[in-house]
């Protein structure tokens, strides 16, 4: 690892700040995928600016949402028996990712910043249609997502909390890759006050919905108005686990699953 | 850059300077010299560093040693009772829960992560906790097992 230096952040207005006057400053939630990618030095900031000293940890019930802190831990999601008895497919979901000291340690906050193709929060994000909130502002999950790692934040904004409506019902479903437990597709159907929502993660560059399946489940909720779909696979991942034309075909496969399991 | 950190370790309170990027297996193993602690992969798979901060179990090459500044940790050898090993340490022991050891460290202070959290885990539960651990040996059989039995033990409150 190169070297850097560290600063532990005593509140949101000093993490800003800090970010704001380092060459390259990068925000440090819980470390589980920016640690090993310095350690192979793949990235090289100059500045870590920890958040853990800021009370962003926790989930609270508002009206009809679930807000959880961004740096509540994807076991603390999971073991929640709010989220359980509300959200029962965000806690399943977060009981999935990645392995026991990842979901000590990871974070909600950090998994949506790093916006990683085959994360499985942004399905749920989008799946749910949650609303991203920050330091400057609240935005949808959908224009938050903007791409392969990217996302709308600036560069001294930082996540404050995810806010989830609570949906009638929802399914989260993954074909996990076996060794690193990221999804090669992940799919999120929720049925929401808004309608049916269907987010794929693990399939492209970025977490999106699919139109004609949320047309199909309006009209027919079942496995089978999904599963012969048929999904473009022009764009989308292309990797040794597994082939576009592969990961276009699980789409439908993991939405009838998903479907089937509410 | 220099920063000092103090932590509990196995119930002693160490202060020592390290650099910002120091990890904290790298804190444990060449600073403190608790080489029980070991580094399989360092790339954040393998597990065989495991090791628990605040009761809970975490890789320790995935932490910089300043960020546990205040943490407990309980690394293997903080586990047995002077010559008296700890149950889940004597279950690996009786079920021959390891070949050439290098994962097992790792394996037991997940294992006690388990137990502590679900003190009595199906074979299905405890295959799904290993998700994080690497063993190149044994096949996870006589760990499967070995888990099992200290999981037993530890729920009939063995005196260790």
């Amino acid at each position: 690892m190169y070297e850097f230096s560290y600063h532990k952040a005593s509140s949101l207005e000093d993490a800003r700040s800090t970010l704001a006057t380092a060459e390259d400053g990068k925000l440090l939630a819980g470390g589980m995928t920016l640690l090993p990618t310095m350690k192979q030095r793949l990235a090289a900031p100059t500045v870590l600016v920890d958040l853990t000293g800021i009370d962003m940890a926790g989930i609270e019930g508002k009206g009809d949402n679930i807000v959880v802190g961004a740096m509540t831990t994807h076991a603390a999601v999971a073991s929640s028996s709010l989220v359980q008895q509300t959200i029962p497919a965000l806690a399943a979901l977060a009981e999935g990712i990645g392995d026991p000291q990842v979901r000590n340690r990871g974070t909600i906050g950090g998994s949506v910043a790093n916006a990683d193709p085959a994360a499985d929060y942004p399905a749920a994000l989008v799946g749910l249609g949650a609303t991203v909130v920050t330091s400057k502002r609240s935005l949808s999950a959908e224009e938050f997502f903007t791409g392969m790692f990217e996302t709308a934040l600036a560069e001294d904004e930082i996540i404050t909390a995810v806010s989830f409506p609570v949906p009638e019902a929802a399914a989260y479903q993954k074909f996990p890759n076996p060794a690193s437990r990221y999804a090669i597709v992940g799919v999120f159907v929720a049925k929401t006050a808004n309608g049916i929502r269907v987010a794929v993660t693990g399939a492209g560059g970025s977490v999106f919905r699919n139109a004609e399946m949320e047309q199909a489940l309006a009209s027919n909720f079942s496995p089978d108005a999904v599963k012969n779909i048929a999904v473009d696979s022009s764009g989308l991942n292309e990797d040794i686990h597994a082939s576009a034309e592969y990961r276009a075909h699980l789409v439908g496969v993991m939405a009838s699953r998903a479907v089937a399991a509410m | 850059m220099s920063v000092s950190v103090v932590m509990t370790v196995n119930g002693e309170v160490v202060a020592k300077h390290v650099e910002d990027r120091t990890l904290l297996v790298e804190f444990l193993r060449e600073h403190l010299r608790l080489t029980g602690t070991h580094v399989g992969c360092d790339t954040s798979q393998c597990g065989a560093c495991v090791v628990h901060a605040n009761g809970k179990s975490l890789k320790s090459c995935t932490a910089l040693a300043v960020q546990m500044d205040g943490a407990e940790i309980t690394t293997i050898e903080g586990l047995a009772n002077g010559d008296v090993l700890h149950p889940m340490q004597e279950a690996f022991r009786q079920n021959h829960g390891l070949q050439c050891g290098f994962c097992t460290p790792g394996m037991v202070m997940s294992a006690v992560d388990l137990v502590n959290e679900n003190p009595d885990p199906s074979e299905t539960e405890i295959r799904e906790w290993l998700e994080g651990n690497i063993c190149r040996c044994t096949g996870y059989h006589n760990i499967v097992k070995s888990i099992s039995a200290g999981a037993k033990a530890m729920r009939e409150g063995d005196p260790t």
